[in-house]
């Protein structure tokens, strides 16, 4: 995984190397025959018969796979084999969690509630949609860094939007977070994430020299310029401010983690890394004393079973559920994931370990591993340095945001409201998701495709001959 | 820019090998913590999916799931349900499980690690797992008896085999229906525990074993086997019984029940002091004895003050700290500090039945597979052996004595010699005395030992104790007679 960076071209100058869209297409295949079974399974287990919706769910969600597949071959033909089976494997997984809490709200009350499976496929469809429209659209990544300051401001405004709105338009559960128009919910720090990853990879490119001068060591680490802390400060704040005015959790841990993270990269100073935790750390004293609705959830955290009818219900529930399933799980259908509160979204990865088991968790743990440790592969195969930093703050987001949602959900760490990539019910999530994935899919092809003419797109940040490779 | 994204992927790692050991440490460490916790609602409604075993006495089930056409699969009836409440406890969706349904939830549930290879199997063949049962070691007649005795006061009856510990009937008033707490009907529940937490007295209580009570005269016993056991006293040798007894450095003094006289000499023999129960002669004998000699005895009866299992929870007995002289005078009448459960006072009667060996008392005989077939099965078990065989046959022929002519006449039973001794403890100047009988019959081969005890019924344990004890042996001999 982390071991020396395989180049074809090293390996076979002048031969093009293997697409493997071959090995793409089985795990696909793979994908989808474990969807359509689950499926199977959940339906079998709970009603005792296939829903007549089968036959058309199996149909959709091939179709959709076949289409993303066809345009990778098309228009990035060298791109990573196994991003996209990771992520329909997710998807897959997701959709049939979220029909399976369907059908236990039915058993319930004994009526047809609302479905939110359908809706979640629509969301993937558009979510696909635009992941084939920017492999079509974008056919090389740098071209992005041209907007990085549009992106920045997209983004800040993404952000900052909710805490604008009035409360009625943006406060669900105590987190102003949300965008609610017409009947339509947007969570709209999921895009502000990716606008902001790629500023801050074009941004950080551009300044990485200056970023890098130490002044002075301090106990043999090599303390960067005073002058030059501003940018980090400004994340810090910014994070402060997310966490202050839209009591956001999660995307203040998010987006911070994701600075910091590439700073170092670009800058390769662990020094930043510890000004980071410094400044996490005075961040997190600060909101602990300053802010109730942190010092309730960091309470909760260190004894759940002590406000198990309040603050720790759900996270007491999730427990119950992930210490039931045990080994093994209760098997689709078999559970009761429907007595934690918002299984279907925040709480997901519980309802997964309730029925799947230890065995089923992990492998989705591993999942996420995989699709992770593949865009940091990118990023180290990629020569351009803007591509590789957006690469890795791509890659290291996903990480990031799995493990704080899956550290929350498990009692490792605080609760947050950060939602699980791919798995969880939620458009927003989803589609913003199924961008981010794309843009890892268009670099990994930049990284594998065999040396032709450099692309024509003008390069303006990235001075990418003077970039040493190490072999 | 590769060194430091080489050390990224390796944190990245190192993260998520973080969350995959807290899964593991939360599905598989704590996965039957989690499981069983009252919390924990999935186990208790998967529980309701498949067939909870039976409690069975006599070859008919007390407790039993039999099948509806609700979300949950099972209710959980008891037919008897109030004979037998103190034993069974209820199977309830709100407040869990008590009694045999928690002691023996592994077993009834069929979680049991003995019946898992059969569940495996049942997995292959398509058969619901189902529970196993539980068979009890209760008579039905002595049941019955008991719970008839003890219609209309607050009580508890205990009756063993003396020479298995087997428990053949165990009933705690006041009682309720386990089956109510049982029910599907979550307000029914809750409306009918508000009404038993109303209650005076709390019925979900078994007084049998749940608490414990002080004996009165019942203690003269085991003084007795304490002066007895090392042959310096005889059943004949004459002790001092003063009308009343000054307690050394107090003011205050121990007569005797009534204010009487025990014997105008002012003396008598300890069989006849033991006969009509003399307070002064037993408080003096205690003295003379010394506070250790009272209490190794007490202990090697097991008034030890330790919990046991039966399986059911027992709570301990024991006499307490004694300060001083006085209070050691007072504990030898069975007062002051002095506490033992009823199971405990017929486990004392059983001992001196069974030649002074104490069996390990139980009240689970078999555990049965759904199948019928046997997964376990309890053997009688020597428990301790607090006094020597000799001692023991002193000891009945005193308790004889005791029910012959002295206090205990009301347990008398025509052509059935009775052992047995009464017992009258004060709980506090305004609140009517506990009253107690202990004992056991026939006299030279014991085949029951019960003890009778009534919480704040007044009277003495001659008048209102031992006439239950007498209806618990007569149903048991009647019933074993057929």
């Amino acid at each position: 995984m982390a071991g020396p960076a395989t180049d074809p071209r090293a390996a076979a100058p002048g031969a093009a190397p293997p697409t493997r869209r071959g090995t793409e297409a089985v795990l696909l295949g793979f994908a989808v025959l474990l969807t359509v079974l689950a499926q199977c399974i959940v339906d079998l287990t709970i009603t005792g018969s296939l829903r007549p919706e089968m036959a058309g769910f199996s149909a959709w969600i091939s179709a959709l796979w076949v289409v993303a597949h066809l345009v990778i071959r098309k228009w990035a033909p060298y791109a990573d084999p196994l991003l996209l089976p990771a992520v329909a494997l997710l998807v897959g997984l997701g959709l049939t969690v979220i029909h399976r809490l369907d059908l236990a709200a039915e058993q319930v009350e004994s009526t047809i509630t609302r479905e939110d499976a359908p809706v979640q496929l629509v969301w993937a469809t558009l979510g696909v949609a635009l992941f084939v429209a920017f492999l079509v659209f974008v056919k090389d990544h740098r071209t992005l860094s041209r907007y990085a300051y549009t992106l920045a401001l997209a983004g800040l405004a993404l952000l900052a939007l909710p805490a604008l709105l009035p409360a009625s338009m943006s406060e669900v559960n105590g987190a102003k977070i949300w965008i609610r128009v017409a009947g339509f919910s947007i969570q709209p720090g999921e895009f502000a994430k990716i606008c902001l990853v790629v500023f801050f990879a074009a941004y950080l490119v551009d300044k990485r020299d200056v970023l890098a001068l130490a002044s002075r060591r301090v106990a043999g680490i090599e303390l960067p310029r005073g002058r030059d802390l501003g940018p980090v400060l400004v994340a810090w704040i910014l994070s402060i401010l997310v966490l202050v005015f839209e009591r956001d959790l999660g995307s203040s841990l998010l987006l911070f983690g994701i600075f910091v993270v590439m700073l170092y990269v670009a800058t390769e100073r662990s020094s930043w890394l510890l000004i980071g935790v410094g400044l996490f750390a005075a961040g997190a004293f600060l909101a602990y004393n300053v802010f109730g609705h942190v010092q309730a959830r960091v309470d909760t955290w260190l004894d759940p079973f002590a406000y198990r009818d309040g603050a720790g219900y759900q996270l007491v529930q999730s427990l119950f559920g992930l210490g039931t399933g045990g080994l093994f799980g209760a098997g689709l259908g078999g559970g009761r994931p429907d007595q934690v509160p918002v299984a279907k979204s925040d709480f997901i990865a519980s309802a997964v370990g309730e029925e799947l088991g230890l065995f089923g968790l992990v492998a989705v743990i591993v999942v996420y591993l995989i699709l992770v440790e593949r865009g940091l592969r990118t990023s180290l195969v990629v020569r351009d340095p803007f591509g590789k930093l957006l690469a890795a703050g791509l890659a290291f987001a996903v990480a990031w945001q799995v493990f704080v949602v899956l550290g929350g959900v498990t009692g490792l760490l605080p609760l947050t409201g950060l939602t699980t990539p791919f798995l969880a019910y939620g458009g927003s999530s989803l589609v913003a998701n199924f961008v981010l994935v794309a843009l890892l899919v268009r670099i990994s092809d930049a990284a594998r495709r065999p040396a032709t003419p450099p692309a024509a797109a003008p390069v303006r940040l990235g001075d990418a001959p003077t970039e040493v490779v190490t072999p | 820019m590769n060194a430091p994204l080489r050390k990224v992927a390796i944190s990245v790692l190192v993260l998520f090998t973080l969350l995959i050991v807290n899964v593991n440490y939360i599905q598989v460490v704590r996965s039957d913590e989690l499981r069983k916790d009252s919390g924990n609602t999935r186990v208790l409604a998967a529980e309701y999916d498949r067939e909870r075993g039976a409690i069975v006495v006599a070859g008919t089930a007390v407790a039993e799931s039999v099948p509806t056409d609700g979300r949950l699969k099972y209710l959980r009836q008891y037919p008897q349900g109030e004979l037998y409440a103190a034993v069974t406890g209820y199977h309830s969706l709100i407040y869990n499980n008590s009694q045999l349904e928690r002691a023996e939830n592994d077993v009834l549930s069929g979680s049991d690690g003995r019946l898992t290879l059969r569940r495996l199997a049942d997995l292959f063949t398509g058969r619901d797992p189902a529970g196993g049962d539980v068979v009890l070691t209760l008579d039905p007649a002595v049941q019955a008896a008991a719970m008839a005795g003890l219609e209309g006061v607050t009580g508890a009856v205990v009756a063993l085999d003396p020479s298995t510990g087997a428990i053949l009937g165990m009933a705690s008033t006041p009682t309720y229906d386990p089956g109510r707490l049982s029910s599907h009907d979550p307000a029914a529940i809750r409306e009918y525990a508000d009404q038993l937490d109303a209650a005076e007295r709390d019925p979900r209580l078994n007084r049998a074993i749940g608490d414990n009570f002080p004996p009165g005269s019942l203690f003269k016993v085991i003084v007795s086997a304490a002066a007895l056991a090392d042959g310096e006293y005889t059943p004949d040798t004459v002790v001092p019984a003063p009308t009343e007894l000054p307690l050394p450095n107090s003011t205050r003094v121990i007569p005797n029940f009534n204010g009487s006289s025990c014997d105008p000499s002012g003396q008598q023999p300890l069989i006849d002091a033991l006969t009509i129960s003399c307070n002064t002669a037993f408080a003096q004998l205690g003295m003379d004895l010394g506070e250790d000699r009272i209490r190794e005895m007490s202990e090697a009866f097991g008034l030890d003050g330790e919990r046991y299992e039966i399986p059911l929870r027992v709570e301990g007995s024991s006499i307490g700290d004694v300060e001083d002289d006085a209070a050691l005078a007072q504990t030898s009448i069975g007062q002051r500090d002095v506490r033992m459960t009823p199971l405990q006072a017929a486990l004392v009667a059983a001992t001196v039945a069974n030649d002074g060996v104490q069996m390990k008392p139980y009240l689970v005989d078999e555990l049965q597979a759904p199948d019928l077939t046997v997964i376990d099965s309890t053997e009688p078990e020597e428990w301790r052996e607090p006094i020597s065989a000799d001692v023991a046959n002193q000891l009945t022929e005193m308790m004889v004595s005791v029910v012959a002519r002295g206090s205990g006449r009301a347990a008398r039973i025509d052509g059935v010699e009775v052992a047995g001794k009464t017992g009258t403890a004060q709980v506090s100047e305004d609140v009517a005395d506990h009253t107690w009988f202990m004992g056991f019959a026939p006299a030279d081969d014991p085949q029951i030992a019960v003890a009778v005890f009534v919480a704040n019924g007044g009277g003495t344990g001659g008048e209102r104790s031992a006439p239950i004890a007498r209806q618990v042996i007569e149903a048991y001999l009647d019933a074993q007679g057929d």
